[in-house]
């Protein structure tokens, strides 16, 4: 008996030291590349350090940039809020776009494969490459966009160098004075936000196409035969039966949003003035063209919060559904 | 289809589709069309306008097809940056990324999945709490692990240095673990059943033995998920490779692109051919694995 359960506590022991190598390397890489610099990411933000790491300041790197300094809090709202902009012209369109196109393309259609490839082509596509090509469809002179707008009589719109706002654009047209506070998001970000709709469109096809498969066909069966229509199929089943992707995207969508970096510093690069300057981008100046990187990783670390709050969210409501093991 | 399923247990099964049709199916063509259009435009626009010399290229009103093809600016473009070394480059930086990911994440997803272990759950957390944590939290820490330490400066807690400033390993190192490959995997990994395992190990083989020669020829499809989804990130990654490289001996094609941007200036068509010969190998990819990524993209949710 005794002898047993020394070999079973061996065999245990084997198990634990086997299980341990197999999980080193993950360790060791997970733990030098993300664990540790999340940490060093809250220590750095706490220097003054430009460049090289200068005098402990506290949290003073955190006051500056949310009210001390008049300069950086400024920008840092600002940026917030020209992110803030960006979801909502984006995130809306987009998935009201992808859940129309993903009804459609559900049903029994000749062609749907192709239509399919074609939809997720972009989502595939390197940003670097796609904005590249962009720049140039709506290039304020050759671009072919301003060709097609220019047949309803709309013409040099200069888009991605466009600060001023759309509906002071669209005031100045109409001869009405649209005062300062309603200009709108510059014709910049409504370039960037056309974009990213472009190429998030087929992801969130996708995960809805998913979706729609799960909801049982009886419900619609059942439903048609005491006479609903198709209004009513789809707003009272399929809305409701699809309301975990659609929670799922839009929050998907909103942290992809807020993660935005490589399109935006290719197609603007934060301008013109400062109008596309999202989060990302001015940390990112902050730290990589001004070197100011103590300043930098604070702002890092308050959009780590804001990031991790949806996430959490998200994981939270979901989490009913969501099977970890 | 044996493919895991990882976050989001609702993303599961595609069926075939019996919903009731809406409206005539001319009108459903017309508008999965205009769509279709609107969303394959620019990559038409990209690969014709390569083939368009320059006083076409910028021409108004632009043609709608090249009235003349000239293959040769493709190889114009080719000429002027030193564009196999950028490929060479980022095939090395993803094709090592790939396999020491896979690698890694079969090891540590077999080791959740089917061993026992003191500290399973809380290790377990901890790799979900990496999985949470968004890259901009570690992008400048990782910058500053790379590069070297100023002189003269002597903190109390020295971060430490890897000193690995424009190199292979700084884009490759930092993409080597990843929690997500690793839960997609133990969740492949669940699957099998313990009888079998049991059944293996009394019969002599060891863990890895059985890994081997049961477990992964089995899981291939998972494998190929996580091989393609790792390796789409890679060749697109920009920002990264961005701050950390500055020699072209190591830059890979996105930030050659980038860099291409400033050099073409007006040279649009060139831009564009440089532009299709980057996103040529990720839509061959694409094509051939279309599955494989969509199944991957479908069951974990990721996006870009």
């Amino acid at each position: 008996m005794n002898e047993r359960a020394a070999s079973r506590r061996r065999r245990g022991l084997i198990e634990n030291a086997q299980a341990y190598l197999f999980l080193v390397p993950a360790i060791v890489f997970l733990g030098l590349f993300k664990i540790l610099p999340a940490l060093y990411a809250v220590y750095i933000s706490l220097f003054r350090w430009d460049v090289v790491q200068g005098a402990f300041r506290g949290l003073d790197n955190y006051f500056d940039i949310l009210w001390q300094n008049t300069t950086r809090s400024q920008a840092f709202w600002q940026s917030l809020s020209t992110t803030v902009t960006y979801a909502l012209i984006t995130v809306p369109v987009e998935m009201a776009l992808a859940l129309v196109v993903a009804y459609v393309l559900f049903q029994k259609l000749r062609g749907r494969g192709i239509y399919r490839t074609i939809y997720y082509l972009p989502y595939v596509t390197s940003t670097v490459a796609a904005a590249t090509v962009f720049l140039w469809v709506f290039h304020p002179q050759y671009g072919i966009a301003n060709q097609l707008l220019g047949l309803v009589g709309i013409s040099g719109l200069k888009w991605f160098q466009e600060p001023d706002g759309v509906f002071q654009m669209l005031g100045n047209a109409l001869g009405v004075a649209v005062p300062e506070w309603a200009a709108g998001p510059s014709l910049a970000l409504v370039g960037v936000a056309i974009f990213t709709i472009w190429h998030f469109l087929g992801f969130q096809i996708l995960i809805f196409l998913g979706g729609l498969g799960n909801i049982p066909v009886e419900y619609y069966e059942a439903a048609r035969l005491d006479g609903a229509s198709q209004l009513q199929l789809f707003r009272r089943i399929t809305l409701p039966l699809l309301s975990p992707q659609i929670f799922f995207v839009f929050t998907i969508a909103s942290i992809g949003v807020l993660r935005a970096f490589n399109e935006i510093f290719v197609l603007t690069n934060g301008g013109p003035l400062d109008t596309t300057r999202t989060v990302t981008q001015l940390l990112f100046k902050t730290f990589f063209q001004q070197g100011q990187i103590g300043l930098g990783s604070a702002m890092g670390v308050l959009l780590t919060i804001i990031i991790l709050a949806f996430t959490l969210i998200q994981f939270r409501i979901l989490g009913r559904r969501v099977e970890y093991g | 289809m044996n493919t895991p399923q990882v976050l989001p247990r609702v993303l599961t099964r595609q069926v075939r589709p019996r919903v009731p049709a809406i409206g005539s199916s001319l009108f459903k063509h017309l508008m999965l069309i205009i769509v279709g259009v609107v969303v394959a435009y620019p990559f038409y626009f990209m690969v014709t306008s390569a083939f368009k010399e320059f006083f076409e290229a910028t021409a108004v009103p632009p043609t709608f097809f090249p009235t003349s093809w000239h293959p040769e600016n493709y190889a114009e473009v080719w000429s002027k940056q030193p564009w196999a070394r950028f490929f060479a480059n980022t095939f090395f930086i993803a094709g090592t990324s790939v396999l020491g990911e896979i690698v890694i994440a079969v090891l540590a997803g077999y080791a959740f999945a089917q061993m026992n272990f003191r500290g399973k759950n809380v290790l377990f957390a901890l790799f979900l709490a990496t999985y949470m944590m968004p890259g901009e939290a570690t992008l400048i820490p990782n910058f500053v692990m790379m590069s070297k330490a100023p002189p003269g400066v002597n903190p109390l807690f020295p971060i430490p240095r890897l000193n690995l400033y424009d190199t292979y390993a700084a884009q490759i190192l930092p993409f080597l673990a990843s929690a997500f490959s690793v839960f997609l995997l133990r969740q492949q990994f669940l699957a099998i059943p313990r009888e079998l395992r049991d059944a293996a190990l009394i019969d002599g083989a060891g863990h890895l033995r059985f890994l081997w020669s049961v477990v992964l020829p089995i899981s291939v499809p998972a494998l190929v998920t996580v091989a393609i989804l790792s390796f789409y990130a890679s060749w697109n990654s920009f920002q990264w490779p961005f701050i950390i490289t500055s020699s072209e001996a190591v830059r890979p094609v996105q930030v050659g692109l980038y860099a291409f941007q400033a050099e073409a200036g007006s040279h649009y068509h060139l831009l564009m051919a440089a532009a299709s010969f980057v996103v040529a190998p990720i839509v061959l990819l694409y094509l051939v694995g279309q599955r494989y990524l969509v199944q991957g993209v479908a069951r974990t949710g990721i996006r870009g």
